[in-house]
């Protein structure tokens, strides 16, 4: 049980989107349609437990002095076996989701979570740790993305809510959407912490 | 008049701050003050024209002739950290001040996305290497206009009473989709 708190400590009390605000580029991209979201998380969130479990499985080896150049090293490499595989097998999402795969390297979230805690923690717990910020992200950014969806396409996972007619409010999916509702669900976050501390 | 048009294009058109979403959270965290922003934008015009250059020749000559393409993340990301280190000694030797002037911004540079992001972008549009340059040279330069912008409107923000909740990160998100909103009427002008 003790080692539960390591996970569910990145699902809401640090998540990484609401609370931190760290990883904000690919947040605001690829949160067009909620299946990104789906996609960039499962990425992000292989990314992130795999680079926890090396890092912390190294850290009495690695030389505190160049610790950030071999975080980077271990961390790129996990991001290019991820962009191979989803080149390989979801041509459709690697489109959908484009620069942002390989970018998933200057994450401040995995760099951050290998700094601030993987770095002074054994295996089980920076595992755990890395897949509940994984899961956080996951869910933040999947939440977003049926949100744009449903206002800008009128769907969610491509399934179709309203009529083809029917007119949405295509603002939603265009690039100051993104914007308007990240700033709108840190600000309902901090709302409902504000009531809660009351 | 190619030319003209990428860097019109880079600069306004395809903004990549508000536009392409690359460089979001050194647009977030140093666009308190204008003074800041200047220092900032110039530190990564300097740095993403000179990455572009020199990731163009790794890209063409190691990387394309060892067949070893997929190492492209590895090695770019390298070769930009060991380049902010690089200009931060030069600068410190040859230029003290310029130095004292962007020297807090510079490491920052290395965590900012748009400067990998670009640098592979201006591979995958097959740039030759002025273009490619050019195009690293526009894409700064439109987000230290974004960098400024945004200053200029958080400061005066500041002495407005903003909700609870609204202050900090979302007044600043939803000032940036309305400057993002703005730049939206700039679409159109370049192909």
């Amino acid at each position: 049980m003790g080692n539960l708190k390591y996970f569910t400590n990145g699902l809401l009390k640090e998540n990484p989107t609401f609370v931190i605000v760290l990883g904000t580029c690919p947040t605001l991209a690829i949160t067009t349609a909620a299946i990104n979201g789906i996609g960039m998380g499962a990425a992000t969130t292989f990314v992130l437990v795999f680079s926890n479990l090396i890092i912390s499985l190294l850290k009495n080896y690695i030389p505190d002095k160049v610790r950030i150049a071999a975080f980077i090293v271990v961390i790129a490499t996990f991001v290019t076996i991820v962009d191979l595989v989803m080149k390989a097998y979801t041509p459709d999402l690697y489109k959908a989701l484009g620069i942002f795969i390989p970018l998933i390297v200057v994450n401040c979230i995995i760099l951050g979570r290998a700094e601030a805690f993987a770095q002074k923690n054994s295996i089980l717990p920076s595992v755990l740790d890395g897949l509940g910020m994984g899961l956080g992200f996951t869910l933040a950014i999947t939440l977003m993305g049926s949100i744009r969806e449903i206002l800008g396409s009128g769907s969610i996972f491509n399934i179709r809510l309203l009529s083809e007619s029917a007119s949405t409010i295509l603002i939603f999916v265009l690039p100051p959407g993104a914007f308007v509702t990240y700033g709108f669900l840190i600000a309902i976050m901090n709302r409902i912490k504000l009531k809660i501390n009351l | 008049m190619e030319y003209i048009l990428l860097i019109i294009s880079a600069v306004f058109v395809n903004n990549v701050v508000l536009v392409q979403f690359l460089g979001i959270c050194p647009f977030l965290g140093v666009s308190n003050k204008i003074d800041t922003s200047i220092g900032m934008g110039v530190a990564v015009i300097f740095v993403m024209s000179l990455a572009n250059l020199v990731t163009y020749l790794i890209q063409n000559y190691v990387l394309i002739p060892l067949h070893i393409e997929f190492m492209q993340t590895i090695t770019f990301i390298f070769v930009i950290a060991f380049l902010v280190q690089v200009v931060e000694i030069i600068l410190k030797k040859s230029a003290p001040t310029l130095y004292q002037a962007l020297g807090i911004y510079l490491p920052l540079i290395t965590t900012n996305c748009a400067v990998l992001g670009i640098a592979i972008l201006a591979v995958q549009k097959d740039y030759n290497l002025v273009m490619s340059v050019l195009y690293a040279a526009g894409i700064a330069t439109g987000f230290t206009f974004a960098l400024i912008l945004m200053a200029g409107i958080r400061e005066q923000l500041a002495l407005a009473e903003t909700p609870k909740g609204m202050k900090g990160f979302p007044i600043s998100l939803v000032t940036a989709g309305l400057l993002s909103l703005a730049f939206m009427g700039f679409s159109g002008i370049v192909k």
